[in-house]
């Protein structure tokens, strides 16, 4: 088990990584999702042992590792640059954490043999790694990730810099070739749907601070504040301001949205509610959902789906809808919210009536 | 009217073909005269080179001709030519020796001058300390002050150590320039180098000199070629404080051509010899690196 304790990190008088405690249970895959700059790298550099944190300490397995050097850990790393060795060829690359560990050379042989075999890169073992395609640079780094049976695996957005379907390919593919080996899985990304894809657990990060950490899952229906929420959305989440009078939310022009019953109990106040663009409709979902006049912005056409970008208020919203809509920048059109499906935010920006989960 | 019509026609259409010829005229003489241009393009080149190459032309030509002829009236190539004054060199120790003392400390100065700067570079390049770039700066007007300025100091300091009329003498005393130099090459080189790299060897369990030697010494070899290079001509043309430093066993071969009057006065034709023999190390090593300077220049910052 990988645990941070209260772990903060500071370059040059700026917090990188501020008070961060996470457990990590071997055999798990873990996603750290964050925009970029909110500090996956830096959070996983300290995870790696290549930084030590300013204050707070790493533990590996109940054992204290904070000053223990990179070398003396056993933990292998991607980055999202294809780093390689470029003066050895692609079998060295791969050999070279086994080389290093003195293991025989059958052995050897046979790991990069099943270790390319397995990432399709047997064809140009004897090729140098700036002769190769990006995908195949990166897929050797990963190589060389694989055999040397570490016991924390940090890939730090290995699928950024591929190009579309290699990256379908290898996501598929990665967390079931090192859940075999029983490690830590962590893995960095910019981008809520590779988490979904992934599964596991997700942590978000934001300015440094992990907001939320449990299954992926329940952190994507159910964030536990507004910073999670919007980390975890994309498109960016659709918010807006309001009054809770009584049974209902209030929204501009008078429009009553009705509470959902689970959180009818609370108290009269100030909420943010937030809602995914595709729970913005121009068809009634559902009895409950409720109309409003919003001017279309700009509407944009991706395939067999539109994003309508809306202003409702001082709101700015973003609609998901199927088929190619067009809208005259600037049209007022009716769209539908679906109260089943919005969370609700107080003031500290803290989700309402959900209960604070143990992290898992 | 209608005749009167054609002609005005006639006239334009007169007037619009000279137009036309005129342009074809202007366009020939354009075409022409870049033709001239192409047609002596080679001059100017071959100038510059004749420039260049005839003093050692004249050196060579010098090399195999027997002094009489040496002073007497021009010849273009030796009426007699001969090996005798190559013979001379290759016979007499004190010519020959020469040679290999400047050898000796050219490559002793080459070796330490790289050695030293490859973790001084390294820690240019991957650290930042306090006043690092001042330090940088520093390191590199050392390059600056002329030797002449050092040959007392040097001298002073040597004698006080004995190690005066040595070859090591002469080589540590070139690092003084020679180090700094291959610092800034080196840094430029290593620059070059992600970080990651670094980082992903000692993730793999690399120690760090295991990781320098094996890891990241191939990947500045062609700086690490270039450094030495440089490293060398400095050393090997540097007259002054070689010839301070030095009395007889470690005596550079440039002194030993500009103290040969003997008492039958110039012996032109031996040290015509002297002189192609002397260009001769520093032209094969220009050969040897010469691709990887070409990279050196496109890479690293030189």
């Amino acid at each position: 088990m990988l645990e941070l304790r209260n772990v903060t990190k500071a370059v040059g008088g700026v917090d990188h990584i501020r008070d961060v405690s996470l457990q990590l249970e071997h055999g798990s895959l873990n996603v750290l999702l964050g925009p970029t700059l909110s500090g996956k790298t830096s959070l996983m550099r300290l995870m790696a042992g290549l930084d030590r944190p300013t204050s707070g300490s790493v533990w590996f397995d109940g054992k204290d590792v904070t000053g223990v050097r990179v070398q003396d850990r056993n933990v292998a790393m991607v980055y999202q640059q294809f780093i390689n060795y470029p003066a050895m060829t692609v079998y060295e690359n791969i050999a070279s954490p086994l080389r290093v560990a003195g293991e025989d050379k059958a052995k050897i042989d046979r790991e990069v043999h099943r270790a390319a075999e397995l990432l399709k890169l047997t064809p140009y073992l004897n090729r140098t790694p700036l002769n190769l395609s990006g995908g195949q640079q990166q897929r050797t780094a990963l190589a060389r990730a694989i055999v040397k049976n570490a016991r924390l695996v940090l890939l730090d957005e290995p699928l950024a810099n591929l190009d579309y379907k290699l990256r379908e390919e290898l996501r598929a593919e990665l967390p079931k070739i090192f859940s075999e080996t029983g490690a830590i899985f962590v893995y960095a990304t910019t981008e809520p749907h590779e988490a979904l894809l992934l599964g596991g657990n997700t942590a978000t990060l934001s300015e440094g601070r992990i907001t939320q950490f449990g299954p992926t899952i329940s952190v994507f229906r159910k964030p536990l504040n507004l910073t999670t929420a919007r980390t975890f959305a994309d498109p960016p989440l659709n918010m807006i301001a309001l009054d809770k009078e009584g049974t209902d939310f209030v929204l501009e022009g008078g429009v009553r949205l009705p509470v959902p019953q689970e959180l009818a109990g609370i108290p009269d106040a100030n909420y943010t509610i937030a809602f995914q663009p595709h729970h913005l409709s121009l068809h009634k979902p559902h009895k409950q959902a409720v109309s409003v006049k919003a001017k279309v912005l700009v509407t944009e056409i991706t395939g067999s789906e539109s994003f309508v970008h809306l202003s409702f208020a001082d709101a700015r919203w973003v609609m998901l809808a199927h088929g190619v809509l067009s809208f005259e920048p600037d049209e007022m059109v009716d769209v539908y919210i679906d109260p089943r499906h919005i969370m609700v935010f107080d003031g500290h920006g803290n989700a309402v009536g959900a209960k604070p989960r143990k992290a898992a | 009217m209608a005749e009167a019509n054609n002609t005005t026609l006639r006239a334009a259409q007169g007037s619009g073909a000279t137009a036309v010829s005129a342009q074809d005229a202007a366009l020939e003489r354009k075409m022409r005269r870049r033709g001239d241009e192409s047609r002596f393009w080679w001059l100017v080149p071959t100038l510059y080179i004749i420039f260049l190459m005839l003093p050692i032309y004249w050196l060579v030509n010098m090399s195999f001709k027997t002094n009489q002829e040496i002073i007497g009236p021009i010849t273009f190539f030796p009426v007699n030519p001969t090996l005798k004054n190559y013979a001379v060199i290759f016979s007499d120790p004190s010519w020959y020796s020469g040679y290999i003392n400047s050898i000796i400390y050219v490559v002793m100065n080459m070796v330490i001058s790289v050695a030293v700067a490859l973790p001084a570079a390294y820690a240019f390049s991957r650290y930042r300390f306090l006043g690092d770039k001042h330090l940088f700066f520093w390191l590199l007007t050392n390059r600056m002050a002329p030797p002449a300025v050092f040959a007392l100091p040097f001298f002073q300091l040597y004698s006080a150590f004995g190690l005066i009329d040595t070859h090591i003498a002469v080589a540590l005393a070139h690092c003084l320039f020679n180090v700094p130099l291959a610092v800034w090459i080196l840094e430029g080189f290593m620059s070059g180098v992600p970080k990651e790299i670094d980082e992903t060897a000692y993730i793999d369990g690399y120690s760090f000199p295991r990781f320098f030697v094996k890891i990241f010494m191939p990947l500045i070899a062609s700086g690490i070629g270039v450094a030495a290079f440089f490293c060398f001509m400095f050393s090997w043309v540097e007259l002054l404080l070689a010839r301070t430093l030095t009395t007889t066993a470690a005596k550079p071969i440039s002194a030993i051509m500009t103290r040969t009057v003997s008492a039958s006065g110039l012996d032109w034709g031996v040290l015509a010899a002297a002189g192609v023999l002397t260009i001769i190390p520093g032209a094969l090593v220009i050969w040897f690196v010469r691709n990887y300077i070409a990279k050196g220049f496109a890479l690293g910052r030189v």
